[in-house]
């Protein structure tokens, strides 16, 4: 458990740490998470101890973001003064995207598996 | 009697245990609905524990910097959260590989989508500059909006905001979208939440499949990149 978290914390720094060396346009974590799959893609399994922390934080992954949501709280006059472009684009905007991500995904993806059980 | 009330506040106040403490509190209570109604997506737990403390900040006043002291320990996990995505990625590394040229396709078309129809309909019902700059990277992981907002002339702080705000729409509206235009692939769904909604649509699809959970990790990282990427070079190609 303490490795598999020395392991992530660990990641997180590199991935951090070589973001500013390279000047890359990514979150530290968002390439921490690239080179942990690499290592894992090397090893060829997930170790035990990884995959229960693992699990431990993915479950409740969603309670990560309450803090930062709670946020809202200091930008409640800017959002009430432009709440209907606000509103409007963020819930028109954010359910189109889901809409169109998910059509087009279904429709290649669908069509290239066929394509693979062809030959 | 009062005055030692008035002494414990002051010490609580000023002490990141609280903070922390009803943090948890206010989202196991939202888990709980959430678990109680069946993952019904409307109920999702961020919406509910966020609603729950901003109610509980303004009844007794207390600002938001001094509840981020004890928050900040669940808000520095996302970082080594994220890292973990690798996991169940790597699990369904299979079936990602054999999509991807599909999952290439969509995940533009979203990322283009997901910016484009943003600036387009606040600018159509009159937001200012600033407010749409800051809405074009709403879809993607907060340090990943910030940066991009802040570069093409938006606010990092209010992006921080509606890319929050946008995560819990996706969570709460994806299934239903979903089920309107039929997609019923797992791996199209996950993609989707993904895309339009990060980190919070992930934890969301996550819950519910982890194909889905898989495609939606996958989809938080690109989006990023293509966003961080693409946004900025638009921005300058459409304000000249």
């Amino acid at each position: 458990m303490l490795e598999a978290l020395t392991l992530l914390l660990g990641l997180q720094l590199i991935g951090e740490v070589l973001v500013r060396l390279l000047g890359l346009p990514l979150p530290g974590p968002v390439l921490g998470m690239a080179l942990l799959f690499v290592l894992l893609a090397g090893l060829g399994r997930v170790p035990e101890a990884l995959e229960r922390l693992t699990n431990t934080l993915l479950q409740h992954l969603s309670l990560l973001f309450v803090p930062a949501g709670v946020g809202v709280i200091v930008y409640l006059p800017l959002v009430a003064e432009q709440w209907l472009p606000i509103g409007a684009a963020l819930i028109g905007s954010t359910l189109l995207t889901v809409a169109v991500t998910g059509w087009v995904m279904s429709k290649l993806a669908g069509r290239s598996d066929t394509d693979t059980d062809e030959r | 009697m009062s005055g030692d009330l008035q002494q414990i506040w002051v010490y609580l106040a000023a002490s990141p245990l609280l903070g922390l403490t009803v943090t948890l509190l206010a989202y196991l209570v939202g888990f709980r609905i959430y678990r109680r109604l069946k993952l019904f997506p409307l109920a999702n737990p961020v919406l509910l524990a966020v609603l729950l403390l901003v109610g509980l900040l303004s009844l007794t006043g207390t600002e938001y910097r001094t509840y981020f002291e004890g928050a900040q320990f669940v808000h520095f996990m996302l970082g080594p959260a994220t890292v973990a995505l690798a996991v169940p990625l790597y699990r369904q590394f299979g079936l990602v590989r054999r999509s991807a040229t599909a999952l290439s396709v969509a995940l533009i078309a979203g990322s283009l989508t997901a910016s484009a129809s943003a600036v387009i309909i606040g600018w159509l019902l009159g937001g200012s500059r600033e407010t749409l700059l800051s809405l074009a990277p709403k879809s993607v992981t907060t340090p990943v909006a910030m940066g991009v907002a802040e570069k093409i002339g938006g606010l990092p702080s209010l992006t921080a905001v509606l890319v929050i705000l946008t995560g819990i729409i996706g969570a709460a509206g994806g299934s239903w979208v979903l089920d309107r235009v039929r997609v019923r692939d797992w791996r199209a769904r996950g993609l989707a939440v993904g895309v339009a909604a990060h980190g919070i649509g992930t934890a969301r699809a996550l819950q519910v499949n982890e194909v889905a959970g898989a495609f939606a990790s996958l989809a938080m990282g690109l989006n990023a990149l293509a966003t961080a990427i693409l946004l900025p070079l638009l921005a300058r190609l459409v304000l000249g």
